[in-house]
Order: structure tokens, then C-alpha cells, then sequence
């Protein structure tokens, strides 16, 4: 059973209207990551104590699975719903049973797959390959089905942030610290072309510090325009002084087409997603506060901004393209919806 | 160095009545001389034995917990682990594998409460081991190695500090007088001005010295005063530095080591601050830049320990080969260290209440732990110490007497702070 009806027409969302539905709060840490099970019925999240956390988007309901030995920042789902995989700082992607009852859910497969931190995972769209980004400036390819390495990638020169398949399956791409993207042929391993998003990277020659980064890839539902998520302006890196941008780029060209910037927020955008009506939406957190913001790609300014009651520091988009997930410092997990707000009863009397 | 800080709070900079005060102060003496400052034991071996010193200054603040005292596991830890050392039973962060090799001739004091929070007076206490007084200016710890390991007998300057800057000299040497002031050098080459003019003749060049040194020589027999001194001193030290620009010329060294040091600007300085030692120079500082990491501690972290590991534990095994570390006193230190608490940007925040030191070489104990924080590193939780027991310390590890004072103007003035002792479990 899902949680959503998958053969009814989607509803049309309401962004300018979007709110927060539900939270709950996970009490033992902050949190890192999130992510909708394919089947709508759970959000997983990762925390600062190492643990996955499963809620239950019913009642909000907590399963806790730990096998990490250090922070997650990478998952992604088997496209069967059966498995949740997590990257972690520990090196290890891990893979988990999502329907788990356990009392102490175990690991279903650990693989050792990358020197340095696994930062983000990706699945393909036939659902048989699995792609990891790390700290050794790697690109790996995993086999869904029993995580044996595929192909590896190399090229990149600075920790790989982000990766993302094109909905062909066709191509796979991986971004960095420095803004760079890289295109890989996923039958391959083969270098296509790089796309330059270095308005995503900042060296602070006072501070002597690399900054920035290639946070998420998403691609619009037309497939003519991929973006690139992060931050700009970042005039005192160690400060947090640093403001939320999308570069948008012609897939074709490859060339640079628009920034998407925010009004008045000071932060990072950690993902944006192209939804399935075209527009863009995205959580910035950071010394601005949690944001969610919304984009028209021909606009340069977002149409659309909900402040949220603390910072954001990942975002997830539910299947039925009405919910949102954003996980925070204040250890919350909150779901906004792409509509408006249900009129309160009114009051007896 | 210049270092730009998260909170943009000022380097500390020396007021200009500190400066004046320290060139009027002129050559302070040492009460009883080298031989009363130097242990009884020690004495004759510091004669024949020049000792060293070497600090790494990182900036900003280093984090405790990212470096000599990790807490893996507990709500401060992050997300680093914790990796064994050559010493059994000693593990620092998994950011310094290349330093973990090398921590059986290292110690670690990890045990400091400063309760200090402030760039500018963390840096300053941590440099003279003293609190900052209105009205009382201290030379800090290059200017006091420099003159107590009798560096003004040398042909190269005794205090240098490696950096990124073009150079200069450092108002830091308070009433020992200027020579023994810091003279700052940078990227791996001479320092600016070091070598004789192109329209200069070496025979021309001897020529005017030789007139100047006539010329002054008139004048001082009538009018020596502290400040004609300096001004000779300062002319002959320059001299000597032209007549030896090589030594700071890391491309002298095989290409080999300079692989092994790598390319970084840090790997460049620690070649180029070995070379300085081994020529004779007394007192070098490196600094590193940039740990004010209020915001995404976890990245800056693995960004600039993943530039000092490798060059830091190449010199520390590089000073071992060479049986230098057995006369040279290594310390990395910081201003103060981060908070436990990781805050919403994944930043620390400046702490000086539980946190941490490595050193080593000299007179330390090789493979020493001292003091220990709680589970999750929010307070000192065993043989607490502070600025000034460092200090002692490091005098007391390169065999000089820490209680010694030296003779300002016929009047002694302690080394190091009366209030204070050395960490004597730490020195062999």
C-alpha cells in the first residue's frame, strides 16, 4: 500500500501557498539527509549520532537503524523500494532493508567505496546501477543488486559533492568543490564534457580556504535545461557569509543560461528540484535561516520564499510532487505542502 | 602574518608604544649570564649544543577535536574518527595519518584551559605566556629564545617567522631590543632586498660598508648609545643575511625532498623553515591559515590538515634523521581551540577551556600524553594547565631556566611568568 494514489492524475500544486503540514522532532541529534522511500509511506533521515532514522509519514513514528560509524550524507533508493542506501563519512555506503521491524535493524550489505567521505549517491533510472561521490575525487558505479564495483571515474580535482543520472540512463553526472560538473558516458566511464559552474566556488585568498560547491544536480521535465545548486557572494567563508544560487545551463550548449538567486537570504542551497510542473524549488539554510524557495526558470529571482523556524540542511521532494521534506539544526523533520492551507475549523460559539 | 579571521576580529599588532619601548629598552641583558640561565646540568651541553626552536602558529584556532583530541562517537565528535598513533594507546583525528606516524617523537598536552576567547589576546598569551597588562610589554617567544640561546653571537637573524608576507620586521622583542625582533620571510625564496644591486660592484659594496662602519665607529666613540647599537647591529645582521640569501632558497634542496615537502605553500615553508634551523637560526615560527571555522568546521578542516599533514610530519622525521630533534623544541599551537558544541552551520566557535597542544623534540618526553578532557571534551578533566605552564615549559624543555629573569636596564625581569610553573612529567 502506498501512501499516495500513483494512478490517479497528479494534483496541481499551489507553490505560492505552500506550508508546513507536520514535524516531528528526532531528540537525540540534529539531522543531516532525508529522503522519501519510493513508496511515499516513509521519510529516512540521517543524524549528527550516526543513525538512520526512519519516520513513518503517517504518525511520524521512529525506527532507528545504525551501522554507520560516523555522519551520512549520501542516500538514495532501490527503485523496488526494498532498500534505503546511505553514504557516510566512514567511507561506507551501506545498504538497509526500508520495511525493517527489527528492533535493531542490521545492515542488509556494507561495501568499503571510497577513500575519504561517500558525499552523495545516486540511482539510475533502470534502477540497476548505483553512483557514489567522494572525498578521493572519485566517481564510482556500484551494482544495485549485489554492490559490486562497475566502472570507476576519474578526473575530477577537487571532492566530488554531488551526483545525478540523466534520465536516459544515458549519462552520469558529478559535481565538486570547485563548480565543476562533470558529463561521464555510464556505459563507459567515458569523460563526454565538463560544464564550468564556478560561480559556485569561492577561494578566500585571506582565509586561504576552498568554498562553495556543486550541492545538487536536477534537471528539468523536458530535459533541455540542468541545474546546479550551492552558493555565491561568499565574502567571509568562515563567517557563513555567503548567499543561496542555481546556475541553470543549456543541456545542449552546455553553456551558462541564467542564475537563480534568492531575496535577502544568507545561505546555502543545499538541493533544488526541478518539479514536475516546471518549476524549480529549493531549501536554503544557513545564517539567513531555513528557506524554502521557489523559481520560474526564465526568472532570475524566486517567485516564491517560505522562511522556515530554523535552518535547513536538506530538502527532498515526496513522489506524489505535493509534499516536501526538509530536515534541520533544531533535529526537526518537516513536511510542507505545495498547496494551501487547510481553513481551520471554525470555532463553536 | 595577516590572517583573516571568520569574525573579523584584528590580528593582534604591537601598539606604537610597545615599539618605542622596546628600541628604547636597548640590549637587556640575562641576569648571570648564559650560565645562570641555563640548568646546571645542562650548561655545558647548551655551550656545545645549539638548541632550536620551531613553531607552527595555526591561525584562527585549530580545533581540539579535529586534531590531538578527538571524541568520535559523542554528541561533539563530528564526523571524523580517531586513528591510531605509533605511541600504544594514543589516537588523534584520521585528518593527520602521515602525523600519526610520527607521534612517538611528539606529546600531546591535552589539558589547556586558557578561558580565553579572544583572537588578539589568546594569540598574545600564547606567545609570551602572559596575560596582556596595560603599561607592561613582554617579548614573546621568539624574541626570548632568540636572546636567551644567545642567537645575537650568530651570523643569521635568531627569530624568523615564515609566511606569506614580503617580508619585514616584527615589533615583538620588547626590551631585548630589536635584533632579536622577528624578520618575517615567505614563498620558499629570499628574503626582498637580500641581494646586492645589479649596478653594484661587490668591491664598491665592501668599500661603503667599510665607510660606514668608519663613520659610525667616529661617532659611537663619543655618542654610543642603545639605539647607535641596534643601528650597527641591524646593518651587520643584514650584511651577514645577503651573505648567506641561499639558505632560505628552498630550490637549493634536491628535487627529491622538495617532493617529499610538496608544493603547497605550507610544505614550502616547513623546507624552507628546516633549512633555517639547520643553518643556525635559533627561533622559526610557520604559520597556517585559516581555522576560524565558525561555519562548516568539518570541510575547512580536512581542506587545511590535509595541506599540514604531510609537510608536518616530514619534518619531524626529517629533523629525527638528521639528529636534530633532540636539540630543537617543535610546538604547533594555536590562539585558543573550537567549541564542543557544533553549531547550525556545522561551524566550532572560538573555546579556550579544554583543549590541546602538540609538541615535541628538545627535552619533551617523545610519546607523551598530559592531562585529559571529560567523554565529550566540554571541560579538563585532569592535570589542568594554562598559558603560562606552556611557556615554562618550552623554555624549561630547550635547557634553560624557567624561574631565570634577564637584566632590563639593570633590573631583573623574569622569563617567563612568576605565577606559573613548568609541566616537569612532560620534560625528560
Amino acid at each position: 500500500m502506498t501512501f499516495f494514489d500513483e494512478t490517479s492524475e497528479p494534483a496541481k500544486t499551489e507553490p505560492t501557498q505552500v506550508h508546513i503540514s507536520q514535524q516531528w522532532k528526532y531528540e537525540p541529534s540534529p539531522l543531516i539527509n532525508c529522503g522519501f522511500d519510493p513508496s511515499g509511506n516513509y521519510v529516512f533521515a540521517t543524524a549528527r549520532d550516526f543513525a538512520l532514522v526512519r519516520f513513518s509519514l503517517a504518525d511520524g513514528a521512529q525506527k532507528i537503524y545504525k551501522g554507520h560509524e560516523s555522519w551520512s550524507r549520501g542516500m538514495a533508493f532501490t527503485h523496488d523500494g526494498q532498500h534505503v542506501i546511505t553514504g557516510g563519512c566512514d567511507d561506507k555506503i551501506i545498504w538497509w532493508n526500508v520495511n525493517d521491524e527489527a528492533d535493531a535493524p542490521a545492515p542488509v550489505r556494507t561495501v568499503e567505496a571510497h577513500k575519504g567521505w561517500v558525499r552523495a549517491l545516486a540511482i539510475s533510472p533502470d534502477g540497476t546501477l548505483l553512483a557514489s561521490g567522494g572525498n578521493d575525487n572519485m566517481v564510482r558505479i556500484w551494482n544495485v543488486t549485489d554492490g559490486a564495483l562497475v566502472r570507476e571515474m576519474s578526473g575530477h580535482v577537487k571532492d566530488v559533492y554531488s551526483v545525478f543520472f540523466h534520465p536516459s540512463g544515458e549519462f552520469l553526472m558529478s559535481g565538486d568543490l570547485a563548480g565543476q560538473v562533470k558529463q561521464w558516458e555510464t556505459a563507459t566511464g567515458n569523460e563526454v564534457r565538463n560544464f564550468d559552474s564556478k560561480d559556485l566556488h569561492t577561494y578566500n585568498g585571506g582565509q586561504k580556504v576552498d568554498y562553495g560547491g556543486v550541492r545538487s544536480i536536477t534537471m528539468s521535465p523536458d530535459n533541455n535545461m540542468i541545474a546546479f545548486s550551492g552558493l555565491y557572494k561568499a565574502t567571509n567563508p568562515l563567517g557563513a557569509v555567503n548567499e543561496p544560487l542555481i546556475t541553470l545551463f543549456d543541456w545542449e550548449k552546455g553553456e551558462k543560461a541564467k542564475s537563480l538567486v534568492m531575496d535577502n537570504v544568507k545561505g546555502i542551497l543545499w538541493r533544488a528540484e526541478f518539479h514536475r510542473e516546471g518549476y524549480i524549488l529549493g531549501a536554503s539554510g544557513g545564517s539567513g535561516g531555513g528557506v524554502l524557495g521557489f523559481w520560474k526558470p526564465e526568472e532570475e529571482k524566486a517567485f516564491h520564499q517560505l522562511k522556515m523556524p530554523d535552518t535547513a540542511v536538506e530538502m527532498d521532494l515526496h513522489p506524489d510532487g505535493v509534499q516536501i521534506a526538509t530536515v534541520h539544526y533544531d533535529r526537526h523533520l518537516r513536511i510542507s505542502r505545495l498547496e494551501k492551507k487547510p481553513e481551520e475549523p471554525a470555532k463553536e460559539g | 602574518m595577516k590572517c583573516t579571521y571568520a569574525c573579523n576580529s584584528a590580528e593582534h599588532t604591537m601598539a606604537r608604544r610597545q615599539f618605542l619601548g622596546g628600541v628604547l629598552g636597548g640590549a637587556a641583558g640575562v641576569v648571570g649570564g648564559l650560565g645562570a640561565l641555563a640548568q646546571p646540568s645542562f650548561a655545558e651541553q647548551l655551550k656545545k649544543e645549539q638548541k632550536r626552536v620551531l613553531v607552527f602558529n595555526m591561525a584562527g584556532g585549530l580545533s581540539q577535536l579535529e586534531s590531538w583530541d578527538p571524541k568520535p562517537g559523542t554528541d561533539t565528535g563530528g564526523p571524523f574518527r580517531a586513528i591510531p598513533t605509533s605511541v600504544p594507546g594514543v589516537h588523534i583525528s584520521e585528518l593527520l595519518p602521515k602525523t600519526a606516524e610520527q607521534m612517538h617523537h611528539l606529546a600531546v598536552i591535552r589539558s589547556i584551559n586558557t578561558r580565553q576567547g579572544d583572537h588578539g589576546k589568546g594569540s598574545y598569551e600564547m606567545f609570551h605566556g602572559r596575560r596582556q597588562t596595560p603599561g607592561m610589554v613582554f617579548p614573546n617567544i621568539g624574541a626570548v629564545m632568540a636572546k636567551a640561546l644567545g642567537s645575537d653571537k650568530r651570523s643569521l637573524p635568531g627569530h624568523v617567522v615564515v609566511s606569506n608576507s614580503t617580508g619585514g620586521r616584527g615589533n615583538n622583542a620588547a626590551y631585548l631590543g630589536p635584533q632579536f625582533a622577528s624578520i618575517s620571510v615567505g614563498s620558499g625564496q629570499p628574503p626582498k632586498n637580500s641581494a646586492r644591486p645589479d649596478g653594484l660592484e661587490e668591491q664598491a659594496d665592501l668599500l661603503r660598508n667599510d665607510f660606514r662602519r668608519q663613520v659610525n665607529d667616529q661617532f659611537t666613540a663619543r655618542r654610543r648609545t642603545a639605539k647607535t647599537d641596534i643601528y650597527t647591529q641591524n646593518y651587520e645582521q643584514a650584511i651577514s643575511l645577503m651573505n648567506q640569501r641561499d639558505v632560505f632558497d628552498i630550490s637549493k634542496e634536491p628535487q627529491a625532498v622538495q617532493d617529499r615537502y610538496g608544493d603547497s605553500e605550507f610544505g614550502k615553508h616547513c623546507l624552507m623553515a628546516r633549512r633555517l634551523l639547520e643553518n643556525g637560526v635559533t627561533f622559526v615560527q610557520v604559520s597556517h591559515s585559516n581555522y576560524d571555522t565558525h561555519n562548516e568546521n568539518f570541510n575547512f578542516h580536512l581542506e587545511q590538515l590535509g595541506e599540514v599533514d604531510a609537510p608536518f610530519s616530514t619534518i619531524v622525521a626529517d629533523l629525527h634523521e638528521r639528529g636534530l630533534l633532540e636539540s630543537t623544541l617543535i610546538v604547533m599551537l594555536s590562539e585558543f581551540g573550537r567549541t564542543p558544541n557544533i553549531n547550525k552551520y556545522y561551524g566550532r566557535d572560538h573555546w579556550g577551556n579544554a583543549w590541546s597542544v602538540c609538541l615535541g623534540g628538545a627535552g619533551i618526553q617523545p610519546g607523551a600524553v598530559i592531562g585529559k578532557t571529560n567523554e565529550n571534551g566540554t571541560a579538563v578533566a585532569e592535570r589542568e594547565v594554562d598559558h603560562g605552564h606552556l611557556f615554562h615549559t618550552y623554555l624549561r624543555a630547550v635547557g634553560l631556566d624557567n624561574k631565570g629573569s634577564f637584566n632590563v636596564g639593570g633590573k631583573p625581569i623574569p622569563m617567563a611568568d612568576p605565577a606559573y610553573d613548568c609541566i616537569e612529567e612532560l620534560i625528560i
